[in-house]
This record gives C-alpha cells, structure tokens and sequence, in this order.
C-alpha cells in the first residue's frame, strides 16, 4: 500500500514527503481494521442560523431551542432509530384499561446535574406546570384529555385519560420533565434555568452568549453512558453563505446543506477528503393547498385536473436538484404508516385537460385560457416571502398550468401578514406552503372537519365524513397494525379527493467533518445516536483540558 | 449667561418631541398585522385557541392601545423598558445592552476610519481640482458606495479567510481558548475579528463625506481670505490646512452630531453576514416577531440620541463658530 519509486534526489525527498504523510494514514486504517473502539475526547462545532430563546423545553417554540434542549433534558419515552416509541426515563410501561391509563416505571438512580435524585415527582411536577393556566406553553394541548396523574411512589408515576388518546404516550417526552427542586413556588417564566437549564440528559449546559454560541460538556454520569465527544458547540451564523464558508475554513463541523451545495459547491476534492456528506428524507412535506369553498376549486375533477398538469418531477429536478421524493400523501414515504398503493397523479396533460372539460371549463373566447359562464379560470397563489424552493416551484407550476389553459398568478408575503391576514381571514385562492411531520400518524388538526375555525389548522376547509370518522378512531387505537390500516384508509381517501396536491418530500443534508466516527443514517435521520460519535485519538482537533 | 438660556430651552423643547415620537411610533408599530404570539402560535398545533388568549392576556394585549401604551409609558418614567414578548421573557433594557458594547465599537471606527480616509481624499481633490486623482478618487468612492455590502463581505472573507488564510471569517472571538487569553492577545484577537467588519461598514461611508469635504473645501478655496492669505505669502500648506480646512469642515459638526444616533444602530446584513451579535440583528428579529417592548425599548434609545445629537451640533456650532456665538448675542 505505502509504496513509492527512487530515482533523483528530488524524487526522495518528493517520496520522503509522501511515504510520512502515507504511514499515517497506514496506521489510521489500521486502526479502524481493528475497529472501532471508540475513544473520548473532541468537541464538535455545529452551525445554526438562529438563536436559541429559552432552554426550558415547554416554553421554547423555535428549532434551535428544542435541539440544544433535547441535549440536556430527557423524556419517559424517546423514539429509536427506526422511529419506535423506546424507554428513556421510563424502563417500561403498561397500557391499562383499553389505553385509559399508562403506568410508567421509571428507571432508579438517575441524577440531576446538580445531584439531586431524579423521582416521579419531577415528572408530576412537569405535568402541573405545563397543565397550569400560567405557564405559557404551546403544548398544554396534549396534556387537556389527561383527567388524573399521580406519583404512587419515587419510581412510578400513573396517568389516567378521560378517553384512550393514542398520540398520549409520545407525549411524554422530554417537554414535560422538570427539576421540581430548582422550580418549586416560582415563576417559571423568570426562572435561571431559561438560560442556565439543569436537566438529566447526555451533556450539561456550560456557557450561551447571546447570537454568538451555546457551549455543552458532556455529563459524565449520564445514567445511559458519558457521550464519546466531550463538547458541543453551536455556533450561531445567520448567513448560509458565511456558514458555507466558515465550513471551508474549518470553522464548523457540521452543517445542512442547500441542495446547490450538496451537488456541486461541495463536490470538490478538498470536501470528498474532510467531508462526509449524508441524505434522508426529512420530516416535511410541501404542497399547493386549494380553498376548497372558492367556486373554481369546489370540484374534486378541477383539482385532479391541476395534479395531472404539474410535473412533479421535474420540480424535485429542478428546485432540489433530484435530493427529494414524490409526495403522495400527508406522510413521508419511509414511515411505518406510510401507504404506497394510493391513487397517483403523474404528470398527464391530456387527462388534465380531459377532466376540466368535463368540469365545464372550455376556451370559450379563444384567448388561451378556459373560461366557463363568461369567467377565465384565473387565480392567485401566495407564498411566504423569503423562500426560494417555494417560490422556484410557484414558477414552474404557473408555466405547466399556463399549457392546460389556466392562468395563476403569484404572489409573495410576508409571514406573519400572510397568515394573519389571509389565511386567518381566508383571503385566499391557493398557496404555496408545507407542514413539518410528527413521527406520530395523527393529523386530525390538519384534516378534521371540526378544525376549519379561524386560526385552526384545516384552513382549506376540507370535510369528509369518513375522514372525520377514521382521525377520532386513529387516536382512541393503540394497536400498531389497526392504526396502520386506519391511517392507509386516510391516505386512500386524501389521495382520491386531492384538497391539496401534495408535491415533494425534501431531503435533509448535513454534511460532517470526516474525522466524526459512528455516525449510521436510519430512518430516524442521524442524530439519535449522537452520544456514540466518536473522534480517534490522532484525529482529534480540540482538547478540551 | 444668554448661552445657558438657549440650552434650557432647546432641552425643554426636546421633552414634548420625544413623547411624541414615541406616541406615533407605539401606535403604528400595532398596525402591522398580526402579534406577538403569531411567531409562537401560527400553525402550531397544539396550541389551543384558550392558550392563545391566555397569552394575549399575559402580554397585556387584550386591553385597548391606550391602556397598552399607558402602561408603557408609566414603566418608561420608571426606568423600566419592561420584558421582551419572545419565549425568553428578558428585561428589554438586558437584551438591548449585552449588544449595545459591540455595536458601538465598530460605528466608532468605522466612522474613525471613513473621517481619516476620506477628508484627506476629499482635501486633495479639491486642491487639485479635476485632475486625475480627482477624478479617479472619485470614480474609486462611487464603486465602493454602489457596491453591495453583503458582496463586498462575501469576496473579502473568500480571499483573506479561505484563500489565504489571514483572518477569521466570521464571529468576534477565537473559537477555543479565547478566555485564557493575556489581555495583549485578547486585544489581538478582537482585532483580527473586526478588521473585516469595520472596513466593509466604512467603504460605503467614504463617497459622501468625501465629496463633501470636496465641495466644501471649494467654496472655500474661492472666498477672499484664502486670496488674502496667499497674497502675504503664506506657505500653500498653511493655506490649505489652517485657513481653508478649518472652515470647510465646520458643517462637519452638523453632519457628526446626526449621526451619534448611528452608532447605535446595527446594520442587519454586515452584522448577518459576519455573524456579529449586534443591535441591528435584534432589532430586526423583534421586527419579525412583533416583539413591541423590545422595539419600543430600541426606539427610545435611538429617540433620545438622536434628539442629543441635534442639541450638540446646534452647541458644537455655536461653540466654533464665533459668527453665531455673537449672533446669538446680538439677539438678546
């Protein structure tokens, strides 16, 4: 392997050069033939656009916040790696009385990081705050069909239902534990613990300077193992093209990529040799919604027709460079509950216009465009200001919909008037939007004919009867292969009707330095096994002392 | 004593300015659709519509704009801006002030740095009036004020943080270590971190005060003095920097006393592009998620500089400038 040719004397120090730098890498892979033990030490660096606001996991809404809080703090339960409901806090449960009552068994012996004894209190404790009027959180909505929760004793702590609620066990994740010692009788809004928070989890908060960086230590007695790596550190870049750069200059290790750099400003020999770049789909969809009570797209043909007559293929080439799937539905195709056999709508042109025809909508006047009783068939599409992908596929589809004969105009706003005043007030033809996915099947906010109000999530005002009947049935079933059913049946429906003519699943792609070891891409992404990473010894760029 | 009489009544006049300014400004900021909660709230969901009123009622938003503003302006008499409305509840006056040192600094020197570069440039072009360095100097300032900020930015932390690797691209301190740092170091590291920052804020600076100085310097240059100064045989130098500059540069007053309001105020795409935790980027977060205290709180710091700086330019001419001084007299 280490091999080289002598000839000048130039050429030995050329081979001298060569055969140093090559032993090293000799002994580096023989280290990994001897596998993987993994070692301690090293930090990582990680970027993010935004700020964290507040680490107390029930009061932050923001990504940042939730992704350094989801370092410190734990929940009951966690999903694994192929995104099943696994113990965390909690060694087991029961499900009692028809999924009436979970009774949690939680683990013993597991510290605060100020040393204090982690007990059933602290989870019931977590429940009244999130469950009090006071506190302002955006989740008390899972915690409004608990009727009774109690801790019997330090290792059990039961909760009972009004009805079986299905969605009820991956509630109690790491949003809903608190230290009652550190947060009893006071205000949780004015708490330390906002930018200082104490919890159980694999790595301890150590210093946050605003818009600057979040620093985290490992936590060596964390009860699941001390994580390999011995700092994180977020640094906070709000220009992706400054990230980008910082990458270059080895100033971050890890960051997501835009699919321009994903393909091509990272294809280069510098980041094949100290980049691993990786891909899986990511926990998002986005769509073009109809107003279902607009005259034109009342008619289930019409918003058919509109599917037939986008490509959307040609829109993951184009937007995402190829780095997405086809959406089919309200889920994303790696989920359990995902059903391949609905109902398609590849790009027909014929078929589009075939169907609006029978709609009624002829070109009447000759002037390219269909009309029926003297209206063209013209409409406006919003979408958020500020997002290419989004804007990119609003032109695309204006030029396929523009070849069938109907006629749609875009337009950009900005977010919070756009939700405010048109989408609250359903001011609104179609839009252009997305919705981030659970890794629960449940969707009733979205589809429920109960949830078409202002402010509430079925903004389109879709109803179906069978639909309504199978989202209630969904959330009061707990067996997996019921629920399955169920929610295929949904998918079926949705894909018949098309309230929305769903577009494209995004990937994720992070790309990481190449010295970070144990990183396994699963349907879960590749941060559940994060504490396992690991950096051997000669590879190692920061010690920590 | 008719010197100190003007000043009361000029602060006494700045009083019912300010409150009005902040009057108009509450009351318009709540014409922007939507509200502090949209960012937290909007298509959430599990946020429930009682939790939403819940918050409303907790940030005081329930109550008519009046009460709000009422309410303000009694904790503004108190010296309390009141909390930020975002998820981390700060007092306004903490998150405002963490990011006020930084800001300031890199104003002052790039404003340090546009007055050394460009009254110099500007005093040459005028001397030598539409020669060539004139008229490349002025070619030069335009390029660099047409210039977007943000490409400038981009290009200089490709070449000199990539390509040759000199200086930092981004971020205030060294990644690791900068706490163990001897103050010398320290010094250092700030300054490797700023150089880029302070050069890109400055170089849109230069077109104006540039050619200002320029023009300035030319009437000068025209008037009988500088004739009368050259016909003693005064050396050209002395001409130029003690009788003409001192002169040309008095509306250089008016034009610094503006812009201390300035220096508090970030640029949110240098401080975006550098990653520097500024005012500018806070600002403008709190424009998006309609955080009202904190933009409230922003105001009146900028409210009162500003209204500062006037009051010291119409001083600061007063004091130089002894045809006012004696106007000022005369009118007693």
């Amino acid at each position: 392997m280490c091999r080289g040719s002598v000839s000048s004397f130039f050429q030995i120090l050329f081979f001298l050069a060569f055969f140093i730098h090559f032993s090293q890498d000799c002994l580096a892979e023989e280290d990994i033939v001897k596998e993987e033990r993994p070692v301690y030490g090293d930090a990582i660096v990680v970027g993010s656009i935004g700020d964290a606001s507040n680490l107390i996991p029930m009061l932050a809404t923001d990504a940042t916040s939730h992704e350094i809080a989801g370092l410190i703090y734990n929940g009951l339960v966690k999903y694994d790696k192929d995104l099943n409901l696994v113990g965390d806090l909690a060694k087991s449960w029961e499900i009692k009385r028809g999924g009436k009552e979970i009774v949690f068994h939680l683990r013993k012996g597991v510290r605060w990081q100020d040393g204090v004894p982690f007990t059933s209190k602290d989870v019931l404790f977590g429940f009244k705050t999130i469950t009090d009027p006071k506190t302002p959180t955006a989740y008390a909505g899972d915690f409004l069909e608990v009727e009774k929760a109690e801790a019997p004793d330090p290792y059990t702590f039961r909760v009972i239902y009004k009805e079986p609620f299905a969605p009820a066990l991956s509630s109690w994740g790491d949003i809903v534990v608190l230290p009652e010692h550190l947060l009893k009788g006071k205000d949780i809004t004015k708490s330390d613990l906002v930018r200082h928070p104490v919890g159980l989890g694999p790595f301890k908060f150590r210093l946050w300077k605003t818009q600057e960086r979040i620093d985290l230590d490992a936590n060596p007695d964390y009860f699941d193992g001390r994580p390999y790596l011995d700092r994180y550190i977020m640094r906070i870049i709000p220009d992706p093209a400054t990230m980008f750069m910082e990458l270059k200059a080895g100033g971050l290790d890890w960051m997501g990529l835009s699919p321009v750099q994903y393909k091509r400003q990272t294809n280069t020999p510098f980041f094949r040799k100290n980049f691993r770049k990786y891909r899986y789909l990511s926990f998002s969809y986005t769509y073009l919604g109809y107003n279902l009570r607009h005259p034109f797209f009342k008619d289930k043909r019409v918003r058919q027709a509109i599917s037939y007559a986008i490509d959307k293929k040609e829109i993951i080439r184009g937007v995402l460079l190829g780095l997405g799937v086809v959406a089919t539905g309200p889920y994303k195709p790696d989920a359990w509950f995902y059903n391949p056999n609905v109902k398609r709508y590849p790009y027909d042109p014929k078929r589009a216009r075939r169907l609006l025809a029978e709609a009624g909508w002829k070109d009447i006047d000759g002037d390219g465009i269909l009309d029926k009783d003297g209206i063209p068939f013209s409409f406006t599409v919003l979408t958020n200001q500020g997002n290419s992908l989004r804007d990119k596929t609003a032109q695309i589809i204006q030029y396929r919909l523009r070849q069938v004969g109907l006629e749609m105009k875009i337009r950009q706003l900005e977010w919070t008037a756009f939700i405010n005043d048109f989408i609250d007030k359903r001011r609104f033809e179609a839009v252009i939007l997305g919705w981030t996915l659970g890794q629960d099947p449940d969707i009733f906010d979205i589809w429920h004919s109960s949830k078409t109000g202002s402010k509430q999530l079925n903004f389109i005002g879709y109803e179906n009867k069978e639909v309504d009947r199978l989202l209630v049935l969904g959330r009061r079933t707990f067996d997996r292969e019921k629920r399955k059913e169920i929610y295929y049946r949904i998918q079926e429906i949705l894909a018949e009707d098309q309230p929305y003519t769903f577009l494209y699943v995004p990937m994720a792609l992070p790309i990481i330095h190449a010295r970070f070891h144990g990183i396994k891409p699963a349907p879960a992404g590749i941060s559940y096994n994060f504490i396992r990473w690991w950096v051997p010894k000669n590879e190692q760029k920061y010690i920590i002392p | 004593m008719g010197f100190i009489s003007f000043l009361l009544k000029r602060i006494l006049g700045l009083v019912p300015t300010f409150f009005g300014i902040t009057l108009i400004s509450f009351f318009v900021m709540h014409l922007a659709p939507g509200e502090p909660m949209s960012l937290q709230a909007d298509f959430n969901p599990k946020m429930t519509p009682e939790m939403r009123q819940r918050l409303r009622a907790q940030y005081g938003l329930d109550k008519p704009l009046y009460v709000q503003y009422a309410k303000w302006l009694k904790g503004l008499v108190h010296l309390d801006l009141g909390r930020s409305f975002s998820p981390d509840r700060r007092k306004v006056w903490d998150k405002i002030s963490e990011r006020l040192p930084v800001t300031i600094l890199i104003n002052f020197l790039s404003m340090l740095l546009i007055l050394a570069v460009s009254i110099p440039l500007g005093v040459r072009a005028a001397v030598r009036e539409n020669s060539l360095f004139d008229q490349v100097t002025t070619v030069l300032v335009f390029l660099a004020y047409a210039a977007p900020a943000f490409w400038v930015a981009l290009l200089l932390m490709l070449l000199f943080g990539i390509e040759w690797n000199l200086l930092p691209v981004s971020g205030l301190h060294s990644l690791m270590g900068y706490d163990q740092m001897g103050l010398f170091e320290k010094v250092l590291d700030w300054s490797k971190h700023l150089i880029l920052p302070v050069f890109v804020s400055a170089i849109g600076g230069l077109a104006g005060f540039s050619r200002y100085t320029r023009s300035s310097m030319l009437e000068v240059l025209r008037q009988d003095y500088i004739t009368t100064a050259r016909a003693k045989g005064l050396p050209e130098r002395v001409v130029i920097y003690r009788h003409a500059l001192r002169n040309a540069l008095l509306p250089f007053i008016t034009i610094l006393g503006l812009s201390i309001p300035g220096l508090i105020g970030g640029s949110v795409i240098f401080e975006s592009i550098f990653a520097i935790p500024g005012v500018g980027q806070l600002m403008w977060s709190a424009v998006m998620a309609r955080d009202y205290p904190v933009l409230m709180g922003n105001l009146v710091i900028v409210a009162i500089l500003t209204l500062l700086g006037n009051l010291l330019a119409d001083v600061g001419y007063a004091a130089v400038d002894p045809r006012i001084r004696t106007g000022l007299q005369e009118q007693e």
